[in-house]
């Protein structure tokens, strides 16, 4: 997009558990998230996602283990760090400092019995040693008042404060130290509506103020509307489709990102036939063979059920957008794609 | 009696947050994969030979426990051809009276345990289902029985009990049993709290179904894992108190049990003069008896929440799999640390 | 506060009701208990004092009601008045407790304490560095949360004292020594208190190992302490964030657990001679001294409620989602 790549993740494999019993939860996945960017990772539950975005920052619990491909963090451009291969001294020193992480549930990611203040403070004082006490609560309460909540909330505890506040409060600590890049796991998947809708607006104020690149993992490719430069299709473990954001929700390449799309209604418009998708997600220990979306795929070929297709970078291209792919025996040039899946993407057009 | 065991905080934290033993979460019953670790194998094992004991042990004894042997010897003798381990200070065998020693100890305890389970599961469930005034009474009733110290009160019941009545074991048991109800009562409420919230116990109250039937089909199966460990902890909290008051001679000392032959082994001195025989072997039957409850206890919990099993990938584990890069792994799995362990995946994907 | 005070106000019932328990069991005993204390006084000279003092004790003297005997005891003891002691020379109950009890707050206090502490510590590192070699000291621990503590006092006295010599085998002090705050005393009365203060801690602490180590372990799961993790703060602040919630539990098991230690503890005294409560109150049930075992019994539970409630005031204290106002 506009700044260099952040973030390269390239052939990336996730398996929960080992030997033969083994879950393979991301296969083979390839991103970049660029400077600045926000990269919207889109899918159903059960499709990797979130098992992507933790095991690139090395923060997947057990028995999740990451079982091949690279991940490379451009801390400065030409200054590369290896994230799979470092210890857990580095990671203590990039973490936070360069990646945080929003999560889903404030609830469950707050501390029930230490404050609120002593939850912003104590980043800082791991990762800045040369703050004082004072320096260091005053930088808290600056946060806070940054995403809309009084300072003197500072003593508070999680369960004082209502679900959007504390969903600020979490934005807030992951800002705490400036970072380049914030993963955010469904931020607003918890809230209503409105609240998500005034998380989004903050969030969006507070990218132009710090200018940070985002990971937004969701299931709601309508939010992705909102906020997304580009967008990663996910399903089963793996990408299946990846587009500037615009470029894909008007015309969608992959089969499953046509069925998202056709799943969600438009406010404005006129009425259509909501279709959705047939089936149901795949159960990862028994996948099918071929192209793992073909038992739901209207447009599924004889090649399809035997041959699993790779994220092939597509002909076209927007000037000035982000490079397209998609996983599909569709696009690879021995078929033709029906029109709905080849529609006229404008180059480098927002919404 | 040291009481602290695992099933005190562990369940307490299950109850309070309501993880359900596997299988109850498909509502209605579950199905009971019985735990198999060693620990639990060699806890069942030890188990089933000490109630063995307590059956068969009076005929295998070498001789009658209360018979005296020689008049001339006035301190126990130690432990020789004839007597295995040794003679009391009334001249009588040791070993005998170990064998046979185990009945009233073992009846006793599963007398309590069964009586204080039974009575648990009334109160706890029957609290926690109803609600309302029925559970802040029942509740505050378990509040005060777990309060109040147990020991010192059956110190004080048997101290004014006249000593003939001591030596029924079923009644011993039975006062046992009334200190020792509370816990699972609490337990048992605070589970069954958390499984009536729950959305088959609702459609089952919807349809119709009437409490006492909801409580037998839908809620009890679930808690049974509960009731075991809950049972256990009172067999074993049985065998201690039981044992303790016999040491305090405040059991009939005719009746024979461990805790007697320790408290023989008190007034001969035992410590004092080095009569190992006397207080070892009855001492070590009961921790054995106990360590064998304990562990049983240990697998359930672990059942109950199986995040408590032995942590997911060790080196030693991923060997055992055959996992090829086994040897890159680190040796246990360190929060925050995601392993990276190459060439696994099978997947077709680009060259690495 | 409105918990606090609830929990002030179940303490006092229980207490109301420890005092009607003490008072209702001698007479709710079968067989007489008068003449019991009679035969076991055999040979000791009976006086017609003792016996009125018996009758009254007991409730043989029928010129007031039950009622009236109730309200009776009920204003004695709130006169520290708990009865006269038959088998330490007719002296009232409140001495001779009054004599035991610092030998008991302070091995039976400080051991529980320490146990608790030493407990909680080790379950914590058990559960921080599971998979590892100290993952197979806990069966080991089941075999001392089942053995009988004053099994393992027999034990610590044979190893230590008797075949190594290295402590004395009973009592609280030498008996030459004179009560004074000297070193030469104090060090006595340590040397005397290791043994005993010993078997209390290594009986208990299992228990605390194994609790702590399970809350651990599932509160190690929480997202909050991934995100500390994410957050890179160090190692000691990620343990203190899962730690500081897993004790909660760890101490409202304590308060229930507090009468077992307890009644462990008086165990180990008696074994090793120690004369706190736990030896006075043995005593008391084989000189059939029923006033001072009913005044033992309730002073125990007084100081177990008192400890429960001390328990239930740091649970608030740590605990800030219990301060909300119901």
């Amino acid at each position: 997009m506009n700044g260099g790549p952040l973030l390269e993740v390239s052939g990336l494999c996730v398996d929960y558990g080992a030997g033969p019993g083994a879950v393979h939860a991301v296969v083979d996945a390839d991103l970049v998230l660029h400077r600045g960017e926000v990269l919207g990772l889109a899918g159903e539950s059960g499709s990797g996602k979130s098992t992507l975005a933790y095991a690139v920052t090395r923060l997947l619990r057990a028995p999740g283990m990451i079982t091949g491909g690279a991940v490379s963090y451009h801390r400065e451009p030409g200054q590369v760090v290896d994230l799979l291969a470092a210890g857990e001294a580095e990671l203590r020193v990039l973490r936070w400092s360069q990646i945080s992480v929003v999560m889903q549930s404030a609830m469950n990611a707050l501390n029930p019995v230490l404050s609120i203040g002593s939850q912003l403070t104590d980043v800082l004082r791991a990762h800045r040693p040369d703050m004082g006490k004072a320096e260091r609560r005053a930088r808290a309460a600056q946060l806070l008042t940054m995403v809309g909540i009084s300072a003197d909330r500072l003593g508070s505890y999680q369960h004082e404060l209502s679900g959007g506040m504390r969903q600020r409060v979490m934005i807030a600590m992951a800002l705490a130290l400036e970072p380049q890049i914030v993963i955010m796991d469904e931020p607003t998947t918890a809230l209503d509506v409105v609240t998500q809708r005034e998380i989004l607006e903050e969030l969006t104020a507070l990218r132009e103020r710090l200018d940070f690149a985002v990971l937004f993992i969701t299931h709601d490719l309508s939010l992705l509307v909102e906020i997304a430069d580009s967008i990663a299709v996910m399903y089963a473990g793996r990408l299946v489709e990846r587009a500037g954001a615009g470029a894909l929700l008007r015309a969608p390449r992959h089969p499953y990102s046509l069925g998202l799309l056709s799943s969600f209604p438009a406010l404005h418009g006129p009425r259509q036939h909501l279709t959705g998708i047939a089936g149901s997600p795949p159960d990862l220990r028994q996948l099918p063979s071929g192209c793992v979306f073909h038992p739901r795929c209207s447009y599924a070929m004889d090649r399809c059920l035997t041959q699993a297709p790779q994220l092939l970078p597509l002909a076209e291209s927007d000037a000035a957008g982000p490079q397209r792919a998609a996983a599909c025996w569709l696009h690879d040039g021995s078929a033709t794609a029906p029109p709905e899946l080849s529609a006229p993407s404008l180059a480098g057009s927002q919404p | 009696m040291a009481i602290g065991s695992s099933t005190h905080l562990g369940a307490a934290q299950a109850a309070d947050d309501g993880p359900i033993p596997a299988g109850a979460a498909r509502g209605g019953r579950s199905r009971l994969r019985l735990p198999s670790s060693p620990k639990v194998l060699i806890g069942l094992g030890l188990l089933i030979v000490f109630l063995i004991l307590a059956v068969i042990g009076q005929w295998i004894a070498p001789y009658n426990p209360a018979r005296t042997f020689s008049t001339t010897a006035s301190f126990p003798l130690p432990p020789s051809a004839a007597h295995l381990l040794g003679t009391t200070q009334q001249q009588q065998d040791v070993l005998s009276q170990l064998l046979a020693g185990g009945r009233s100890t073992v009846l006793v305890a599963f007398v309590a345990g069964l009586v204080a389970t039974a009575l648990s599961i009334v109160v706890g469930v029957t609290a926690g289902y109803v609600g309302g005034l029925a559970d802040d009474l029942l509740s505050m009733l378990a509040n005060f029985f777990l309060v109040m110290p147990a020991l010192p009160l059956l110190i004080v019941i048997f101290g004014f009990l006249p000593q003939s009545q001591g030596g029924d074991d079923l009644l011993i048991g039975l006062i046992i049993a009334i200190t020792g109800w509370a816990w699972g009562a609490r337990v048992l409420r605070a589970q069954t709290l958390s499984l009536r919230r729950r959305d088959y116990v609702d459609s089952a109250r919807i349809v119709g179904e009437r409490g006492w039937r909801i409580i037998g089909f839908e809620i009890l199966p679930n808690l049974i894992p509960i009731v075991a460990s809950s049972f256990l902890f009172t067999v074993l909290y049985g065998v201690g108190t039981y044992t303790a008051l016999a040491f305090l001679g405040l059991v009939n000392p005719n009746h024979l049990s461990w805790g007697g032959m320790l408290f023989y082994a008190q007034v001969a001195g035992a410590e004092q003069s080095g009569y190992w025989w006397l207080f070892i072997p009855p001492g070590l039957a009961v921790a054995l008896l106990g360590t064998s409850l304990a562990l049983l206890n240990f697998g359930i919990d672990e059942f109950i929440n199986p995040r408590l099993r032995a942590a997911g990938l060790t080196r030693r584990r991923a060997r055992r799999a055959g996992m090829a890069g086994a040897a890159r792994l680190p040796r246990r799995f360190v929060l925050g640390v995601t392993p990276v362990v190459s060439g696994q995946s099978t997947q077709t994907g680009r060259a690495r | 506060m409105y918990v606090i005070s609830r929990r002030i106000g179940f303490y006092i019932l229980t207490a109301i009701a420890a005092v009607t328990v003490d008072f209702f069991i001698p007479r709710v005993m079968p067989g007489n208990p008068v003449s019991a204390v009679l035969a076991k006084m055999q040979g000791a000279v009976i006086t017609k004092q003792t016996m009125a003092a018996l009758r009254v004790e007991f409730g043989s003297n029928t010129r007031e009601g039950l009622w009236g005997q109730y309200v009776h005891y009920w204003g004695d003891i709130l006169h520290g008045n708990l009865g006269i002691s038959t088998s330490n020379g007719m002296v009232p109950v409140t001495t001779v407790i009054r004599g035991a009890l610092p030998w008991t707050l302070g091995l039976v206090g400080t051991a529980t304490v320490l146990s608790f502490i030493l407990g909680t510590l080790l379950g914590v590192l058990v559960a921080w560095k599971r998979g590892s070699w100290l993952d197979t000291l806990l069966p080991a621990t089941t075999f001392f949360q089942a053995a009988p503590y004053f099994f393992l006092a027999f034990l610590a006295i044979d190893l230590f004292a008797i075949k190594l010599g290295w402590f004395p085998a009973g009592s609280a002090r030498s008996t030459l020594d004179f009560p004074a705050l000297d070193w030469t005393y104090v060090s006595d009365v340590l040397d005397h208190a290791i043994l005993p203060a010993l078997t209390i801690v290594v009986a208990s602490a299992a228990g605390w190992i194994v609790g702590m180590r399970n809350v651990m372990i599932t509160t190690m799961d929480e997202d909050y302490v991934l995100i500390a993790q994410a957050k890179g703060l160090p190692k000691s602040r990620v343990i203190w964030y899962a730690a500081r919630n897993a004790i909660l539990p760890s101490i409202s098991g304590f308060s229930l657990a507090i009468g077992f230690v307890v009644s462990g503890a008086l165990l180990t005294e008696i074994v090793f001679s120690y004369p706190g409560l736990g030896f006075i109150l043995l005593n008391a049930v084989q000189e059939a001294d029923y006033a001072l075992l009913q005044g033992i019994f309730l002073v125990i539970t007084m100081a177990v409620l008192v400890a429960n409630l001390a328990a239930d005031f740091v649970y608030v204290f740590l605990d800030p989602r219990t301060r909300q106002e119901a």
